[in-house]
This record gives C-alpha cells, sequence and structure tokens, in this order.
C-alpha cells in the first residue's frame, strides 16, 4: 500500500533519488558550473544555440544562478526576473529534476545533481495564452 | 537615390518596408524580433541609419533594440525602467489606488538633433529620456509627479503614455499624450508639467470639462507650425491653435468621429488625416468599409479617401501609432491595419495599394524618408 502511494505522487514531489540529498559541495569552495537550458526566446536573443554553462558561486542557489547568467548575459537582465524587485516573471519558470522550483525561496540550494552538473536548470516559459 | 523606409511593428516581429521615391515596388524584410510583440520602431531625424525598437513579452518582459546601420543588424541597449523616487499610486479601474508598475514601453521619440538621445513613453505613465543610445534610462518625474498624477486612470488598453511631441522651434517644450489622462506639455525640458485639455469634452467621465481623465487617442502637429495641434480622442476630432492652451471640436462632417490615429501632411500643415471606427464597442470602420479621411481645411470638412481600400467586408483596425507620411515631393501616407494589412499612397491620400497584406496585426507604422 506504501509503495502504491509513493508511486501514486506526482513526480514533481518525488523527484529521482540523484536530485535529493545534501548538496555535493561546501560553501567554500570553487564556483560550480552549472548548466542551463533557455526558452527559445531567450536563446534567440542571448544569441546562444541549445545548453549554456554558467559558473556559480557556492553554495549554487536560484539566486546566484541567476546572478550569474545574468553576469554572463546581461541582455537577460530583466527577462526572467525583475530588476528592481528581483521577483520572478510570473509567466517564467524554473524546473530541475522533474521539480518545479517556481516557488522556492530563491537562496535555498539547487538540488544536487544540478550542482553536480547531472541536470540542467530548466528556465521555461509558462504555457499560457489560451 | 531618394526613398523610403517604412517601419512596422506587429505583435509577432518587425519588419522594415522599403522602397525608391516611385513607391511602387517594395522589399520586405523581417521579421525581425519574431514573436515578440513590436510596440513601435522609430528612427533618428538626426541619423537616419539610427533606429530604436520596443520588443515586449507577456512572458519576459521589455527589450529595447538599437540598429546603427538602418536596420540591418540590430543590438539590445538598456532595458532598465525604474521610476523615479517611491512611485506611489495611480487610481486603477475600480477606483481604489493602485501602484505604479512597469508593464512596457509604447513609444519612442528619438531626439529631433540628438541620435543618442531618445525619449520613451511607458505603461504605467510617464516619461523616460535616455541620452547615450538607449543604454540607461532615466524618468522625467515632474510628468508623473503632477498633482492630478494620483487621480489618472487607465485606458482599457492599459494607462499609457503613447504620444510624444518635440517643438522644433522651442527645444524645452516637449508634449505628452496618455490614456486616460489627456495631453500635458512642459516648456522646461521636462521638469514641470502642465495638462492641457481645456475644450476637450468627455461623456465617459462625471466632469465633462474635467482638467484630467480624457482618454486621448493620439495628437499630430506639423513641423512649421508647432502650435497647432492636431487630437484623435475617443470620441472627437480636436484642434488647438495655441498649443493645446485650448481645444475645438473640428470632426465636422466625418461619418464617425471615434477613431486612433491622426496625421498631418508633410507639405500642407493643413491637411489633416485620420481613420474612422465605427464606436468604442465596434473596432471597426463603419460599413466594413475602410476609408482614410482627409481634411484639406485643418478639419471640419472631410473628404473621404477609397481608391485601393477595401470597400466591403473589412473590419479591421488602426491604431494610435499605425499611421505616418514621408516627406517626398509628392507626400506619401501609410497605415497598418490589425488585420495585418499595410497601406501605402504616394499621392497624399488620393489612391492607395497594399504593400503587405499577411503580417501580424500592426501596431504602429513609421516612416523614414531617405535622401
Amino acid at each position: 500500500m506504501t509503495s502504491e502511494v509513493e508511486s501514486a505522487l506526482p513526480s514533481t514531489q518525488a523527484g529521482p533519488a540523484s536530485c535529493s540529498g545534501p548538496a555535493p559541495v561546501g560553501a567554500n569552495a570553487e564556483p560550480v558550473a552549472i548548466r542551463v537550458v533557455l526558452p527559445a526566446h531567450l536563446r534567440n536573443l542571448a544569441g546562444i544555440n541549445g545548453e549554456l554553462q554558467v559558473d556559480v558561486n557556492n553554495p549554487p542557489t536560484m539566486r546566484s544562478a541567476l546572478d550569474a547568467l545574468e553576469a554572463a548575459y546581461p541582455v537577460l537582465r530583466g527577462t526572467v526576473r525583475d530588476q528592481t524587485t528581483q521577483r520572478r516573471r510570473a509567466f517564467v519558470r524554473f524546473f530541475a529534476c522533474e521539480q518545479d522550483l517556481s516557488h522556492s525561496p530563491p537562496d535555498e540550494p539547487l538540488p544536487p545533481a544540478v550542482v553536480a552538473g547531472k541536470e540542467p536548470l530548466l528556465i521555461v516559459g509558462a504555457m499560457a495564452g489560451g | 537615390m531618394t526613398g523610403v523606409r517604412v517601419l512596422v511593428g506587429t505583435r509577432k516581429g518587425a519588419f522594415v518596408l522599403t522602397s525608391d521615391g516611385q513607391r511602387k515596388n517594395w522589399k520586405v524584410d523581417g521579421p525581425h524580433f519574431a514573436g515578440w510583440e513590436i510596440y513601435h520602431v522609430a528612427g533618428s531625424p538626426a541619423d537616419p541609419d539610427r533606429l530604436y525598437a520596443s520588443q515586449c513579452s507577456g512572458w519576459f518582459g521589455q527589450v529595447i533594440q538599437r540598429s546603427d546601420n538602418g536596420g540591418q543588424s540590430w543590438q539590445p541597449v538598456g532595458n532598465r525602467f525604474e521610476y523615479d523616487g517611491v512611485p506611489g499610486t495611480h487610481q486603477w479601474y475600480d477606483g481604489t489606488p493602485h501602484p505604479w508598475e512597469f508593464a512596457r514601453v509604447w513609444h519612442l521619440e528619438p531626439a529631433l538633433t540628438d541620435p543618442d538621445t531618445v525619449y520613451a513613453g511607458v505603461e504605467d505613465a510617464a516619461l523616460f529620456r535616455s541620452t547615450d543610445g538607449g543604454q540607461e534610462w532615466q524618468e522625467l518625474p515632474g510628468l508623473r509627479g503632477h498633482d492630478s498624477g494620483s487621480s489618472w486612470q487607465p485606458g482599457a488598453g492599459g494607462m499609457c503614455l503613447h504620444t510624444i511631441m518635440q517643438d522644433p522651434d522651442n527645444a524645452e517644450r516637449l508634449y505628452a499624450a496618455i490614456s486616460a489622462a489627456g495631453v500635458f506639455r512642459t516648456d522646461d525640458s521636462g521638469a514641470s508639467w502642465k495638462p492641457i485639455n481645456k475644450g476637450l469634452r468627455s461623456e465617459g467621465i462625471p466632469d465633462e470639462d474635467a482638467e484630467v481623465g480624457h482618454c486621448v487617442h493620439r495628437v499630430a502637429m506639423h513641423p512649421s507650425r508647432p502650435n497647432v495641434l492636431f487630437m484623435q480622442k475617443h470620441w472627437d476630432v480636436m484642434r488647438s491653435d495655441d498649443a493645446g492652451e485650448s481645444w475645438r471640436e473640428i470632426s465636422g462632417d466625418l461619418p464617425t468621429d471615434f477613431g486612433f490615429p491622426i496625421t498631418v501632411h508633410a507639405h500642407e500643415p493643413e491637411t489633416v488625416y485620420v481613420v474612422p471606427i465605427t464606436s468604442d464597442s465596434h473596432h471597426f470602420p463603419p460599413e466594413g468599409k475602410l476609408r482614410v479621411y482627409r481634411s484639406r481645411a485643418g478639419g471640419g470638412e472631410w473628404q473621404p479617401l477609397t481608391k485601393g481600400l477595401p470597400q466591403e467586408n473589412c473590419y479591421v483596425n488602426v491604431l494610435r501609432d499605425a499611421m505616418a507620411v514621408d516627406h517626398l515631393d509628392s507626400c506619401g501616407v501609410y497605415f497598418g491595419t490589425t488585420g495585418g494589412q499595410v497601406y501605402a499612397s504616394a499621392d497624399s491620400g488620393d489612391t492607395w495599394s497594399a504593400v503587405v497584406r499577411d503580417l501580424p496585426p500592426v501596431l504602429s507604422v513609421e516612416v523614414q524618408t531617405l535622401s
């Protein structure tokens, strides 16, 4: 019965094993390379193809990842989060490891699999518009 | 060789239409910034190769693009539009105070003499200026800080600052128009502003002749007579002969005086163009006939211009920033529709033809006359 309940959980809650557990690096370690996938419009704006990689200060969080992304690609400032309030734009979502991180506190550590470079951080344009 | 470059902003990208002085054969280039809303593309009067574009998206916000080679290539510039100080509130649709929130840039107005200086009219209504080619933007806070600012209320399309005009004879004088606040003028380069709405009457507000609250759709002037202003209001076509100090109605014999754009002939300051629209609840031309109306008397008496325009089953709209003129000897007139057509006339509106028919809905049309 327990296994049935667990298997019925949405993947966003369960998540793959590699996405749980403590972060693999300490707070004072060197910056880590984070893989990021942007939506097509922002890839065009930044002039990149496919996935990109940014060096993120430790400990990697959503805030530090976006800081690194905007430092590497200044044209993305204001397109993912508001430049003044730093709030995520309403129709932008953050996914990783089959989890929706959009509502996670910005200073919460990113999933270990993202920090380890096994999984990308997905920045997604929300499906909207009818 | 003389020619024209028509800058078209649409719901899904920008298009650049070019032709020689004959304006018969056209090259269509685009979409630039495909998939993004392009509210406005404008060229610098001081340097025709310098263009600015307002690119925005409900998902990814505001981007400003700049071209230094007439639209062959573009580069994103600054997009930080931060209200000066504590923004405060304006009036929301339900009458409650609502925080000022930047939504998008509706209109870009490059300065008359300096290609690096450009004004931006934004929603929620405010006027910004860049003096470094669009890299950094500063608000001119005196406008939004006018005593009436907290009572301004958005129109149906949002509280947009859609018209910016510079007086060519007086570098310190600017005009700005806001839906649904009205027209404002500064005589000190934007430090202070006064509402200039006397004579406007709007049935949709409790005090018909209030100082602010009028839904001004567009204002135009001829550079040779900067004290003469023409206005397409929500309802009513209006004229001022004293730099906006007073207005009088010139709707005259128009079939309807509701509409959005208004523009002035390049060489005839008394020749004015409007596109009458049935009503505020029927955003399409009367009787399904797309007609530009031209007055050669500065208003009052209007002539329908129909040759080459659809005269049956036409239910498109022409938005406020979507009509412009060129400055060739035989003045060209251009407008774009929500149906994706861009129409051009090379003979002051006597005859028209479609340059393109199937673009995304057209938000704005500007014309550069090239020599």
